[in-house]
């Protein structure tokens, strides 16, 4: 049977900030026999021009976007939200241009979200990771209740024979990120986000999981700075076992 | 709301809540109470989400012919013996009530909750005309004595907590009452009684307005709505032309999904059905109805980006689960209607430029989404709403630059590569244990409060090449 190909939408944090988090995804993916590849010209997906109310903008990346992954069978994303992007609002955003509406409308089709990826697609229920300890999983709000998964992440982590997965109290609350919104309201998005880490540490996980740079991002930096033990780590670190010590 | 508040921009009122320890407490029990008590309701209601659906579609459907459902509704009411008033303002509506008032002779008025009634700042109107408005829900007539506004649409008073209300009952009441729901409970009981009997005119809003049979339909939990509609010799009922329905089956539907999303009870305590005034050998009711259809911006929404708010409900279920409502509490919003759904409503009713920083007050979690009972898709509205401020540049210009100077560079993969570069240079005097700290500009509002994680040594795409 001819391997599975992928295409990796990186997304720009994913890119920039938490390259080791696709170096994991590479390495997991290889490992489960999918033939991935990276399109070079890819950027962003253009949320945060979406949502702050620039959608002429947006469109003009999404129809870029749309052309980077023109050819490939699936396309992979590290961040519910990109994915939820490209997925939900990517057709609407091109919809007065019939043939790049088509080609967009094929890219949702072919676009999934990681842990999506791994059930749907490659039918993955146990994940061979040297992975051990207390963990907790955080629902990023668009691939919670944008696309509705709740039980893919958390089945691959229970796949993992070393992982003990404890529920997050309030895990689908959102963690006060929201992109432009943590820095045009940074108070109110820092209250927010003390409730969820005070959740967190209640746990006793030793790493905090989450399937979306902008929540790790967020999360991550409240933990460092409040000197936390915790590690807000990408599901994908998990899986292929590289959780940095 | 007074303009006072509102010269202080929003992100301030915001930064105040946060720091109010006794609204922190109020808002997180109450909301986390409202959440539970939302979610078993529908946990043990199978039919509630078709329901929810339906209730959505006959709002569509009731919206395409919003004219013939009033017109419907007034001929109804009319031929019950009811007076309808149409008023296209709130100033309008204002004038109406005023006019009854003073036409009857009235001195005093009892009110049941209603935010219509605060849209039109109707008790400051009343005041100021020499007529005592007294409000007689037990959370409006506790921040009445207070002297503030509701910061919540079905719990006016959910900002403040029973100690507070215990010391307000005290010193306004004369007493020293104990922090007892319970107490505080008969205190104000007591004190609304004799209220309800000097009282010449019942004003009240309405959940809904049922076309066909002319019925003007509150729902309460406390009784004193049966009171007010039906002491007084006059009963006013202020209602949005939004409000009215179709039929008295549709009105079924309403009342099975809007109590579970409220506070998580299957009906009300009370719903009080009111068809005209007293007739003709009935003992009890006023000798006149009046009911009042307030357009105020409403019916110009009708093909607009913002039509979807006119299904809400006002059942407040947005506030609650809202992360950024449960921190900051209604009244830094700085209107009447607070949380996601008063965003939408302020910019609706005040237009779009007094929602310029309000519209930017959500993470777009879509916690509000899942849990409105019309399924009002709130988050898409308030992107859109977002991109009316931009197109009526009311966006802030400097805003708008950076935006379309952040476009040019995801437009172009050699600019993101080199401005990963840039930043990997320019960091690097705040780099601290591999954590940046108190970055410069707009990004010190993220390290105030966060550490960020530098421009990796690497990116992913220079790192690529290697994993080949």
């Amino acid at each position: 049977m001819a391997p599975v190909r992928a295409a990796l939408m990186i997304t720009c944090l994913g890119d920039v900030f938490f390259p080791e988090v696709g170096v994991a995804m590479v390495r997991l993916l290889r490992g489960l026999g999918v033939d991935v590849e990276f399109p070079e010209g890819q950027t962003c997906c253009g949320m945060p021009l979406f949502n702050s109310g620039y959608h002429h903008d947006a469109a003009q990346v999404a129809a870029r976007t749309v052309k980077v992954f023109e050819r490939t069978e699936h396309v992979v994303v590290p961040s519910g939200s990109c994915a939820w992007m490209v997925k939900t609002e990517y057709p609407g955003l091109l919809k007065h241009d019939p043939l790049l509406r088509a080609a967009a409308e094929s890219l949702a089709r072919r676009t999934r979200e990681l842990s999506q990826f791994l059930v749907e697609v490659l039918g993955v229920t146990r994940i061979d990771s040297p992975f051990e300890g207390k963990v907790t999983y955080h629902d990023s709000c668009h691939l919670l209740r944008g696309l509705g998964e709740s039980a893919a992440p958390r089945g691959l982590l229970r796949g993992v024979p070393g992982v003990d997965l404890v529920e997050l109290p309030g895990a689908d609350q959102c963690c006060g990120f929201g992109g432009s919104f943590s820095v045009r309201l940074p108070e109110v998005s820092s209250a927010i986000l003390d409730k969820k880490l005070a959740n967190v540490e209640a746990t006793g996980a030793r790493c905090l999981v989450a399937c979306d740079a902008g929540c790790l991002m967020q999360m991550g930096g409240g933990l460092t700075r409040r000197g936390s033990a915790v590690k807000a780590v990408h599901l994908a670190q998990v899986l292929s076992g590289e959780v940095p010590s | 709301m007074s303009d006072a508040l509102l010269r202080t921009p929003f992100p301030e009122r915001a930064g105040a809540a946060l720091k109010d320890t006794f609204l922190q407490e109020a808002l997180t029990i109450a909301t986390t109470k409202f959440i539970d008590l939302r979610k078993e309701a529908f946990a043990g209601f199978p039919p509630g989400e078709a329901l929810r659906d339906r209730a959505r579609a006959i709002k569509e459907a009731t919206l395409q012919h919003l004219d013939v459902h009033l017109e419907r509704l007034a001929d109804s009411v009319e031929r019950l013996g009811g007076i309808v008033h149409w008023a296209a303002t709130a100033e309008e509506a204002r004038e109406i009530v005023l006019r009854l008032a003073r036409d009857r002779g009235v001195r005093m008025a009892v009110k049941s909750k209603s935010m219509a009634t605060e849209e039109i700042d109707l008790n400051e109107a009343l005041e100021h005309a020499g007529i005592t408005p007294v409000e007689t829900d037990l959370g409006e007539y506790i921040i009445q004595l207070a002297h503030e506004k509701p910061s919540h649409i079905i719990a006016p008073a959910i900002h403040k907590t029973k100690g507070q209300v215990a010391e307000l009952f005290s010193r306004e009441l004369h007493g020293a009452f104990a922090a007892d729901p319970e107490v505080l409970t008969a205190v104000a009981r007591k004190a609304l009684r004799e209220k309800f009997l000097q009282a010449d005119m019942g004003i009240t809003g309405a959940n809904f307005a049922v076309a066909d049979t002319g019925t003007v339909v509150l729902v309460t939990n406390e009784g004193n709505g049966r009171m007010v509609t039906s002491l007084p010799r006059i009963h006013v009922a202020l209602m949005g032309i939004e409000k009215v329905i179709p039929s008295m089956s549709d009105l079924v539907v309403f009342l099975a999904i809007l109590a579970r999303s409220a506070t998580g009870q299957k009906l009300s305590s009370y719903t009080t059905l009111v068809r005209g005034p007293r007739r003709a050998g009935e003992l009890e009711g006023p000798e006149e109805f009046h009911l009042i259809l307030l357009d105020n911006g409403r019916a110009r929404q009708i093909a607009s980006t913002l039509r979807e708010a006119l299904y809400c409900l006002r059942c407040g279920a947005c506030l609650n689960v809202c992360p950024v409502y449960r921190q900051i509490g209604g009244h830094a919003y700085g209107y009447t209607y607070p949380g996601p759904i008063g965003i939408l409503l302020t910019a609706m009713l005040k237009g779009n430029g007094s929602v310029r920083e309000l519209a930017h007050a959500s993470s777009l979690c879509g916690a509000c989404k899942d849990v409105c009972p019309v399924r009002i898709d709130i988050p898409r509205m308030l992107v859109e709403l977002r991109e009316h401020l931009d197109r009526e540049k009311i966006a802030p210009w400097s805003e708008r630059m950076v935006f379309r100077a952040f476009r040019r560079l995801l437009l172009s993969p050699a600019a993101f590569r080199l401005s990963a570069r840039a930043g990997r240079w320019l960091q690097r005097p705040f780099v601290r244990a591999g954590r940046l700290r108190g970055l410069p500009l707009l990004f010190g509002n993220w390290t105030r409060t966060r550490d960020l994680p530098p421009v990796a040594a690497r990116t992913f795409r220079e790192r690529w090449k290697e994993l080949g």
